[in-house]
């Protein structure tokens, strides 16, 4: 029976905003989960305590099998799986969104002016410095490369520009121990663990110093020693496995976590969605981190998602989540190291989306003037770019000199120069690497499709490149 | 190192045989003379597979066992016990989602956990369904190796899943998708044919460096005399056509492939090329059954490759006899079937051809 009128639906549509909560460092600690005792010791400790999570009760059905399922007090209820659930004579849909967007995370203004926080996570002037600097590198290492692969000396090449604050910053928030499943425009989360100016040349070159022996396209780097996982050209496929990788340093009771890169795009597919309700479920210590720069390739986010963004998604999936402002180092930095920190100690997944802009093409396959406004790719640039507010800031901080400035810019240029030159000298890989590592040894057949080529290229030379030892 | 490994544990349990790589003929001694001589009690399938699964969570305590309706022992009951005795966090059911469920086993694996992925039939017979777990087990599970430049792996992973005809399934309960992953390198594709195999090949995929499908029949009846080629539960129909051609006076060398990639086509050639022990017009002529569809199916694999090594010793077109080209047609299972008459006329046809 509808007695209502439309109006009081729709004033019951808004309803009371979501409990939110801060982060706060140095604050008492919370209780570790029954399974995880005192084994991980993080530096920097956080209040939780005003999370109200269910995630430990009503795990299983209640079983109150002579109760009646609803009290017959004012509060009527329902006993259902995930707990009490109160009925009301109210017919009222949940809205789809919000009275108001989820508010962005920002501790440095467009100047580089420090806004006051109450829990900011402090960046030493160490780790500045080494995050500028890194920064600089990857600029000049995506100009570069970038006009490597216009000249014709390698065959493909993507940059990172206008998102080096979240390369940069959430890598500088993670240690080493730290496993990264990266999509495949974090190029600086790579350079940040150690990965050397030669080895992405090698990588995209194509070399026989390639880890990946010059079989994947150039950009598609991966470290072991480093914990970067090989990058796949495929979208999201890395999220749900990251959540396997998290389950297992769960079960080995590691004091890391890890964490997956996805753009706003890759939200879309199925793995996305896999993952988070993986991650939930299995309580994994995993940070999603979303790099919403606006746009998949040439697929704006309105035609990606109606809902306000990704970080309220985290919620439908029982996942604590942050927006965060992207192109602001220190707001990165800070939420990756709070989001570190609740993953590991409470042994749950985050949800990170960091507001953004992809200021170059997609790749350079790619020309992105044909389906978005140059103005608006030239004021992402020009407004609101990453590198020169961090840059602002050091320098209100007196740790950073136009001197520096340009010694780090040269000095990166030099090297990266360097690198391109050597990896050009270096042979391409052996013809025996095309047949390596589909298994861990060749099979017959293998062997057998070997020897046929290796026959064939005898017979006919001519048909083959000649700087590819055999 | 895997071939090795999967021909040792396989003779571990009775079926081992000269080649490495998981093939028996009953020339050799295949897996009935083995069973009866160390008279190893009855074994269902599913028991087998149960204990291999116990071996594997016993003896690495970081293996794995996880999928659909795990937990409380599964459909067909093949993990049943499991959970009580090593624990939730070890054996458990995930969401209901295939794609979740795979990629989640390529991270696990990929840190160096063994991890068994169990699917059921309903799931990922399904043809929606299908499609988002060949993404991950095409694009990423085969690739994860080659791709890292073996820097990282998800050897370890080994995907279950039931397979074929049971009597009931229709559309999606029946299908035979085995081609699908015999065409992905990088991968393993093992069909056992019978309990006592099926523990031993299991424990193998587990423990080969390498991600393997390894899917399992759900009917398996006995056998003895071996002629043709095939794999999985089509070995008790060939075996009986077999059995008749026999008393016809054909006498039929039956080779039961296991491990559909990389397959053993030394075993199959020699066979095919082999004089003076089994009669003359066999030797030289090939038939093939599968029940998945002919078209594209593997058994056009196999007979391209006798054809190219074998040209002149073949007195007959290499048949196949296989299930037709439709999605699996519930009550016309009968006539869907490569049944033991289809089989015994086309090797009359075949030996008089």
């Amino acid at each position: 029976m509808m007695r209502k009128s439309g109006s009081t639906i729709i004033k019951h549509l808004k309803s009371s905003s979501f409990g939110l909560t801060s982060w706060t460092p140095k604050s008492p600690l919370p209780l570790a989960p029954p399974s995880f005792p005192q084994i991980l010791q993080i530096p920097a400790a956080g209040d939780f305590s005003n999370f109200c999570s269910r995630r430990f009760e009503s795990v299983n059905a209640e079983k109150t099998p002579d109760s009646d399922t609803t009290d017959r007090n004012h509060d009527q209820a329902l006993v259902f799986p995930e707990g009490k659930v109160k009925f009301t004579p109210e017919m009222r849909f949940i809205s789809e969104t919000a009275e108001e967007r989820e508010c962005c995370y920002r501790i440095l203004d467009d100047n580089g002016n420090q806004i006051l926080s109450s829990n900011y996570v402090e960046v030493s002037k160490e780790v500045a410095v080494k995050m500028y600097t890194n920064m600089v590198t990857l600029q000049t290492m995506d100009t570069i490369f970038y006009e490597a692969q216009r000249q014709g000396r390698i065959s493909f090449y993507l940059t990172t520009v206008g998102e080096e604050a979240t390369n940069i910053a959430s890598a500088a928030a993670l240690t080493i121990d730290d496993i990264v499943f990266p999509q495949y425009r974090e190029a600086g989360v790579l350079l940040w663990r150690g990965f050397t100016l030669q080895e992405f040349a090698n990588q995209c070159f194509s070399n026989k110093a390639d880890y990946g022996k010059g079989r994947q396209m150039p950009i598609h780097y991966g470290s072991n020693k480093l914990n970067y996982v090989t990058i796949a050209s495929t979208v999201a496929t890395q999220l749900p496995q990251a959540v396997g990788a998290a389950y297992s340093l769960k079960m080995d009771r590691k004091d890391a976590c890890v964490v997956a890169y996805v753009g706003d795009g890759g939200t879309s597919e199925g793995d996305f969605h896999a993952a988070l309700n993986f991650a939930a479920v299995k309580e994994a210590p995993v940070i999603f981190f979303c790099r919403n720069n606006g746009w998949a390739i040439s697929t704006p986010t309105s035609d990606q998602f109606r809902s306000d963004g990704v970080v309220v998604k985290g919620r439908a999936y029982g996942i604590r989540s942050i927006r965060v402002d992207g192109n602001d180092a220190l707001a990165v930095y800070g939420a990756v190291h709070a989001a570190r920190d609740m993953a590991i100690r409470e042994q749950r997944p985050i949800l990170i989306e960091a507001l953004t802009y992809r200021v170059g093409h997609h790749s350079t396959s790619d020309d992105s003037t044909k389906y978005r406004p140059v103005e608006e790719i030239e004021w992402w640039k020009m407004e609101r770019d990453p590198v020169s507010r961090f840059r602002k800031w050091m320098e209100n901080n007196s740790w950073w000199s136009d001197k520096q400035e340009l010694e780090a810019r040269n000095s990166a240029r030099k090297q990266i120069l360097h690198a391109i030159q050597e990896a050009e000298k270096v042979d391409k890989p052996p013809i025996a690497d095309i047949f390596t590592d589909v298994y861990d040894s060749p099979s017959s057949d293998l062997r057998e499709q070997e020897k046929l080529l290796r026959d064939t290229i005898q017979r006919h030379p001519c048909d083959y490149p000649s700087d590819f030892p055999l | 190192m895997g071939l090795c490994r999967f021909g040792r544990l396989v003779k571990g349990v009775g079926v081992g045989r000269r080649r490495p790589f998981a093939t028996s003929s009953s020339a050799a001694g295949g897996d009935e003379m083995i069973v009866r001589g160390t008279g190893s009690k009855s074994l269902n399938l599913y028991s087998a597979i149960n204990q291999a699964l116990h071996i594997a969570l016993e003896t690495d305590p970081r293996s794995y066992v996880f999928g659909e309706d795990v937990s409380f022992g599964g459909v067909f009951r093949c993990t049943t016990g499991l959970a009580d005795r090593f624990g939730k966090q070890r054996v458990f059911n995930t969401p209901l989602c295939e794609q979740g469920i795979v990629g989640f086993g390529i991270g696990l694996a990929a840190m160096k956990s063994n991890s068994q992925i169990i699917f059921f039939q309903l799931l990922i017979r399904h043809a929606s369904r299908f499609s988002s777990v060949l993404s991950s087990i095409v694009n990423e599970a085969a690739k994860f190796r080659y791709r890292s430049g073996n820097q990282f792996n998800c050897g370890g992973l080994t995907i279950r899943a039931p397979y074929g005809a049971v009597g009931h399934g229709g559309h999606y309960h029946s299908q035979s998708p085995e081609a699908f992953f015999c065409h992905v390198p990088g991968l393993k594709v093992v069909i056992p044919r019978s309990p006592l195999q099926a523990k031993g090949l299991l424990l193998s995929c587990i423990r080969d460096p390498n991600p393997v499908v390894f899917f399992e029949p759900k009917v398996i009846r006995e056998g003895t005399d071996i002629t043709l080629v095939g794999w999985g539960a089509q070995l008790s129909v060939m075996e009986q056509a077999c059995k008749e051609a026999e008393s016809d006076g054909i006498s039929c060398e039956l080779i039961d492939l296991r491990t559909l990639l990389p397959w053993d086509k030394d075993t199959v050639e020699a066979s095919v090329r082999k004089t003076g022990r089994l009669l003359r017009p066999l030797d030289e002529n090939g038939l093939i059954s599968h029940e998945a569809p002919v078209t594209g199916g593997f058994g056009a694999e196999i007979s391209a490759s006798i054809v190219e090594r074998c040209f002149l010793r073949l007195e007959a077109p290499v048949a196949r006899v296989c299930g037709l080209d439709t999605p699996f047609p519930l009550v016309f299972e009968p006539f869907y079937m490569p049944t033991k008459n289809k089989i015994l006329d086309a090797i009359k046809s075949t030996v008089n051809f």
